[in-house]
């Protein structure tokens, strides 16, 4: 009788020390599991410690061309992009703009709404003969000199190798450095993210051989949307052979990538 | 929070781009230069006396550090409840964008705080030792660590506090005006905006920064000699004064010169600016920043300046010119802060901003964190005595 006891206490604490080896065994080796998935996060956050594998970057050289002639108003473009990108209202991230010149040289613009609603209405207090109408589409410049980039104190707003001017909504703190540094006013902070946000050329479709909404959207062919690198596209016809063509606010010295064909000196 | 949108195009003149019709930096952007200022001003009069031995200025040395370091513990607090993604702040410290102005601010502040906290330990060590000797317990234990663990109050060990003193007070004057020259350039730095984009503007920044130092400091101090019935020191208010009205003349002269640049100048950008001075910013700069609260006052400073035999009227005249001046300084980060978010980037247009008593970034939130920094004071005041006289040291004649 001693002797099974005896037996039965040393298997008792045989399987105590069996149990406790388990449970040891399992939580370190979840610790183990779990370190390095910490370290990671940490790599996300510190730039440049990440050694995730670099992507390809297509050779595509991406153009955007408005041509203010062609665009007759409608606000598609900007239906398009609300609905895109889920934008609240009151922001945009593209938007038209309606100039009116009269003969004595007074500039009238307005866009209501940003355009989302087209131009139903004309202004009443233009009194002189009109000598110039035209609508102007804004977007992201998608600058070559980027303030909004140089600017950003997280680096939460960066420049893809491709050129483009991207947001990384995890990272923004939200302080609207950008928003004062963007000459062109395309940038807002999203009221319900509580970030920085703008138009983007639909980096996502683009990426996929779409085109962006607006383009897609536009009917009048105004937003004109292409790669350089095919000598066959459109843009790379516009802007490889003799047209009037310009940038906005060139002084600022940001070299934007946004080109419009047929720009006014007054636009702005 | 989120304002209607449609109001906000309701009250806006001409055209303004439709990301435009928000002002996105509100009225805590506005306090924090302020905060800033009022910090950084508040230390060069400390260094006036440990630097330039102004020895005038002897019984606000200590006082004027503390006055500082009251202010800089509030200084970020407007920059939390400004930001979109507030518990994403500490990114600008770890993972900083070289290229950005705004990301140096954190090392700048807490470079300064550093050195703001060990120039009061050093300059208060004596004070500080003699508290740990005669307190038990917890306190005994605070003071302890507050003195950094010594006790020693020879001769040979308070000439070496007060050669680091000297040095910490003589870095001090770089970093302060690195501190707030800096935090001008997030101003002057933007190119897209007319009215920020001057490389005068980190300069303006400094002056009005020693101007608001100067003013809180003279009032403050006016105000707690007359709490405590004490004497106001004159020779201390004189200089004090003195020295307001150096930085105040040079603060106005330049404001007052990059706006007549602008004007003479008259580039495309002149238009802009012209109808924002003469439009939504006519009361705000030239009434009350201008007229009411620079010219004014350089009138009455004038006075004191001529009238030097009169005392009394050194007393009142001095606290209200540094009220009317203190007040000039909280316009200018106004008119420049809100003033250049006023003009649309289409440059045809501008909005109206009008703070709400009550919303996250309002008038109310403005003044509870305009009066924490009274309370920090207060508490300071607890640890630290303000004035010389109060030191336990001074009794036993080793003050530094």
């Amino acid at each position: 009788m001693d002797e099974m006891n005896r037996l039965k206490r040393e298997i008792d604490l045989d399987r105590r020390g069996f149990i406790r080896k388990v449970l040891s065994g399992a939580i370190g080796g979840s610790l183990l599991l779990v370190l390095p998935a910490g370290a990671r996060l940490l790599a996300q956050q510190v730039a440049g410690a990440d050694d995730e594998p670099e992507l390809p970057v297509p050779e595509k050289h991406f153009a955007f061309v408005v041509n203010i002639s062609n665009c007759i108003g409608c606000g598609a473009c900007c239906m398009a992009d609300k609905n895109e990108y889920q934008v609240p209202d009151g922001h945009f991230r593209t938007w038209v703009e309606r100039y009116l010149i009269d003969d004595q040289d007074n500039v009238f613009v307005d866009s209501p709404n940003g355009g989302l609603d087209g131009f139903p209405a004309g202004r009443d207090d233009v009194t002189n003969p009109l000598r110039d109408t035209f609508f102007v589409p804004k977007l992201c410049n998608m600058c070559d000199n980027p303030s909004c980039v140089q600017v950003c104190p997280v680096g939460a707003t960066f420049q893809s190798q491709d050129g483009f001017i991207l947001i990384d909504e995890k990272r923004c703190v939200g302080c609207s450095y950008c928003v004062q540094a963007c000459p062109y006013s395309v940038r807002f902070i999203n009221p319900v993210k509580k970030t920085a946000e703008k138009c983007t050329w639909c980096y996502h479709r683009v990426r996929q051989d779409m085109l962006p909404v607006c383009v897609e959207a536009c009917p009048s062919q105004a937003r004109i949307f292409g790669d350089l690198g095919d000598k066959e596209s459109e843009v790379y016809r516009l802007l490889h052979e003799p047209h009037v063509i310009s940038v906005l606010k060139p002084d600022m010295g940001n070299k934007p990538s946004l080109h419009y064909l047929g720009l006014r000196r007054e636009v702005t | 929070m989120i304002p209607v949108i449609a109001d906000l195009a309701a009250t806006a003149a001409g055209y303004v781009f439709p990301n435009d019709l928000q002002v996105h930096w509100s009225l805590m952007i506005v306090l924090y230069p302020y905060i800033t200022g009022i910090v950084a001003g508040a230390f060069i009069v400390s260094s006036m006396y440990h630097v330039f031995r102004v020895e005038n200025l002897k019984p606000l040395a200590g006082f004027s550090l503390l006055f500082a370091l009251a202010f800089l513990t509030c200084a970020t607090v407007p920059l939390l409840v400004h930001l979109g993604q507030p518990g994403r702040a500490m990114s600008m410290f770890l993972t900083p964008n070289p290229t950005s102005a705004m990301a140096g601010f954190g090392y700048f502040y807490m470079a300064y705080g550093l050195l703001l906290v060990l120039e009061i330990f050093f300059i208060y060590r004596p004070t500080l030792v003699a508290r740990h000797q005669s307190s038990t317990g917890i306190k005994r234990l605070f003071y302890l660590a507050l003195s950094m663990g010594s006790d020693n109050l020879s001769a040979e060990a308070l000439r070496m506090d007060r050669k680091i003193i000297k040095f910490l007070a003589v870095i001090g004057i770089p970093m302060a005006c690195a501190l707030h020259g800096y935090v001008g350039f997030i101003f002057g730095g933007v190119k897209a905006n007319p009215l920020w984009a001057t490389p005068l503007m980190p300069v303006i920044f400094l002056l009005s920064a020693c101007v608001s130092g100067i003013a809180g400091i003279i009032i403050a101090y006016v105000i707690l000699m007359k709490i405590s019935r004490r004497e106001i020191d004159r020779g201390c208010m004189r200089t004090s004064v003195k020295f307001l009205a150096g930085f105040f003349v040079l603060n106005f002269t330049f404001e007052m010169l990059e706006v007549f640049t602008h004007g003479y100048m008259a580039t495309s950008h002149w238009e802009t600016l012209h109808s924002l001075l003469w439009g939504p910013l006519y009361n705000s700069y030239w009434i009350w920043q201008v007229l009411v609260l620079s010219v004014i006052p350089l009138l009455l400073m004038g006075i004191l300046h001529l009238a030097k035999k009169r005392y009394s009227l050194v007393n009142v005249l001095a606290p209200v010119s540094a009220l009317m001046v203190l007040l000039q300084v909280l316009f200018m980060r106004w008119n420049v802060v809100i003033g250049g978010q006023l003009m649309s980037k289409s440059g045809r247009g501008s909005v109206f901003y009008q703070p709400e008593w009550l919303e996250r970034e309002g008038i109310l939130l403005a003044v509870v964190i305009m009066v924490i920094p009274i309370f920090v004071l207060y508490l300071l005041g607890k640890i630290f005595p303000f004035w010389q006289d109060d030191h336990p040291s001074t009794i036993r004649g080793i003050v530094p």
